[in-house]
């Protein structure tokens, strides 16, 4: 365990490769755009796959960095999300400009999910191992059923919200004047959004998450956040702040999540709240754990790889999710078994000498 | 006042069901140290087996209920040898995200072999014990048989766990393991076949809890099994995870907080209820119930 996080400090400081990366790949994608060569499904598919990114390196911050195991991160995603389109839809007569409202909502959706996150951690981060996951799992349940509860609109006089306590509310009792917008209906959830994400909004927030997390893992507070995951006692005995450092890596990540939520939400014009239900914790947490903890570029690949993964099995159709599901197994006991990781190297080996069988026949011949 | 008591009927009833099969979450977690996702699934297969048996083979429900067992038996102690088992030194993360995996798998398999459309699981007993007899249908009081038959086979199970692991060799052989894995191994326990009998008797309970569970809510799907599992791991870390008596208790208490709360607040909000209560009770006591506070060692 230690000599990987080692590893993983050492590939994070100095290293631009995550950022060429990115920018590399849509500068690929624009191109295949451009030049009609992607399909339409996979179109479809760009802005997810930046938000599961941003996702993968905001919940990689929290159990990689941090070392903490949350899963209910979905429901910071939802967080933002529900708050960038109540933004985006109230702003849509008064700031006109789709890419400025976008980031406007963005920024709403992340301040939420910040509020969010530092009320959550409070308590969540008194608590360790198992009891902490299972906490982070008990409020992303609450998130998601208080959302189902909602009823928002807008209108000329501002914002009305109803809390719909008993299910019995709809959105004829918000009353809302003449010219009024209901933006969520309850267990519909957001309807009649107008959708104002894209690609390249995704792209620049993936750089700006990159930027924050592996600025801030090589900060004095991201210093403090590692010596706290490696040894919390030792780290406490030199006068860390476990409560306060361990709170603003947490905060961090939500208000990640919250951004890439919101940019979620704007791509949807109808998106209820259970989307975002234990499931999407679980997927994000997959995309972290197989992109390798704290390592950031893993996590983008990762996300990338598997959110594609189901489309691309798309011709398997019934069968995909089973494939999924036995290529998760399978990779999870390749990488951490210490049999099949032998047998992959003696496999590795055996393939090596295969291709280059001259090369060491010709050395030992030299030897003699 | 009748009421009242339905509801409390109801809450202890659901609460049998979640303490079944937090007594397979808890005694897995205490003795392999690890989260097994794959816990709920195996109460859908479980589920399943016995509908295939009784429905449509016309089996004697306890011929199904046995079977079932058996299966799940099987089943999870092929699931720990193939994909826990290689990964027993591995970071408990990588053990967790394999548990999903097997969900996942176990979801999909049974999607693939008997569809999505859920099926009606009809009762394995029918009819109800009359309590207090009224004028009218609300004046009175009954009580289900297999409500009857949850909690009566949520206690046995509970009483015969805890003999079990108190008095049986193979019993203080997972009390070992469960405190020092290898102390134990140099013991002379076998920890490998300790494992695998825990998963048996986990998986076994899980088809107990199965046959109950949909006997009493009648509906049977691919995914019935994930949200009563949550519920259950909820029930088990309530009652303070790795404690027998704590998981029967969080597992009865979570089904009637439930069921009070949907009765009396907000249907929609009792979920939100019950991980509320769980987060407040992790607050005062960070352990569980029942659990033991273990001091970290320097």
């Amino acid at each position: 365990m230690k000599k990987l996080q080692k590893s993983n400090l050492q590939s994070v400081s100095g290293s631009a490769l995550p950022y060429i990366v990115v920018v590399a790949a849509f500068f690929i994608v624009t191109l295949l755009q451009k030049s009609g060569n992607l399909e339409q499904h996979m179109q479809g598919m760009l802005v997810p796959v930046c938000c599961y990114i941003v996702m993968a390196l905001s919940l990689n911050l929290t159990v990689g960095i941090m070392g903490e195991l949350s899963i209910g991160h979905a429901g910071f995603m939802s967080l933002g999300a529900f708050s960038g389109v109540v933004a985006s839809q109230s702003l849509i007569d008064a700031v006109p400009n789709t890419a400025l409202r976008l980031a406007l909502s963005i920024a709403c959706g992340a301040c939420v999910a910040a509020v969010g996150g530092f009320l959550i951690g409070l308590p969540v981060l008194r608590l360790r191992g198992d009891y902490l996951a299972i906490v982070t799992l008990a409020f992303g349940e609450i998130i998601r059923d208080i959302i189902t509860c909602l009823i928002v609109g807008h209108d000329k006089n501002g914002l009305h919200i109803l809390f719909n306590f008993r299910g019995t509310k709809t959105v004829a009792d918000l009353e809302l004047v003449e010219g009024g917008l209901p933006i969520i209906k309850g267990a519909q959830g957001a309807i009649g959004t107008t959708k104002i994400s894209s690609f390249g909004a995704g792209v620049i927030l993936i750089l700006i998450a990159l930027f924050i997390i592996l600025n801030f893992i090589k900060s004095r507070t991201g210093r403090a956040v590692i010596a706290i995951r490696d040894n919390r006692i030792a780290a406490e005995s030199v006068g860390v702040e476990v409560m306060k450092n361990k709170m603003i890596a947490f905060v961090i990540s939500t208000t990640l999540a919250g951004a890439a939520g919101a940019l979620y939400g704007l791509n949807y014009t109808s998106l209820a709240a259970d989307k975002f239900d234990f499931n999407k914790s679980i997927l994000v947490l997959v995309f972290v754990v197989l992109g390798g903890l704290g390592n950031m570029l893993g996590s983008i690949i990762s996300a990338t790889v598997l959110t594609l993964l189901p489309e691309v099995l798309r011709g398997f159709d019934q069968y995909r999710m089973l494939i999924y599901a036995i290529v998760l197994i399978l990779v999870m006991l390749a990488t951490n078994s210490p049999k099949m990781k032998a047998l992959l190297q003696k496999l590795l080996q055996d393939v090596k000498t295969l291709l280059f069988k001259a090369v060491p026949k010709r050395k030992s011949e030299g030897e003699v | 006042m009748i009421v009242f008591l339905s509801h409390l009927i109801n809450g202890l009833s659901l609460g049998s069901v979640y303490a079944i099969i937090a007594l397979g979450y808890t005694m897995v977690y205490g003795i392999a140290k690890m989260l097994n996702f794959a816990h709920g699934d195996v109460i859908m297969v479980g589920g399943y087996i016995s509908y295939i048996l009784m429905f449509n083979l016309g089996m004697p429900w306890w011929v199904a209920l046995l079977a079932a067992m058996l299966v799940c038996t099987l089943l999870g102690v092929l699931i720990e040898g193939f994909a826990y088992r290689p990964l027993r030194a591995a970071p408990s993360l990588a053990v967790l995200i394999t548990a999903i995996g097997v969900s996942y798998l176990l979801q999909n398999s049974a999607l693939l072999i008997w569809k999505s459309n859920p099926k009606s699981y009809p009762s394995i007993i029918e009819g109800s014990l009359m309590l207090i007899k009224g004028e009218t249908a609300s004046d009175s009081l009954s009580v289900t048989y297999i409500s009857l038959m949850t909690v009566g086979a949520c206690v046995i199970i509970m009483v015969g766990l805890t003999l079990f692991t108190s008095n049986t060799k193979m019993g203080k052989a997972m009390r070992a393991c469960s405190e020092d894995k290898g102390a134990a191994q140099l013991m002379g326990i076998n920890v490998n076949k300790t494992i695998s009998v825990t998963f048996a008797i986990g998986s076994a309970l899980a088809a107990v809890a199965g046959v109950l569970m949909c006997s009493s809510y009648p509906t049977l799907s691919p995914t019935t099994g994930s949200m009563p599992g949550i519920k259950a791991f909820t029930a088990a870390v309530f009652g303070g995870i790795g404690s027998i008596p704590g998981a029967f208790l969080g597992g009865l208490l979570i089904g009637l907080i439930e069921s009070f709360a949907k009765a009396y607040v907000s249907t929609q909000l009792a979920n939100t209820i019950v991980f509320a209560v769980l987060i407040i009770v992790l607050l005062i006591r960070p352990a569980g119930l029942l659990g033991k506070y273990v001091p970290e060692k320097v």
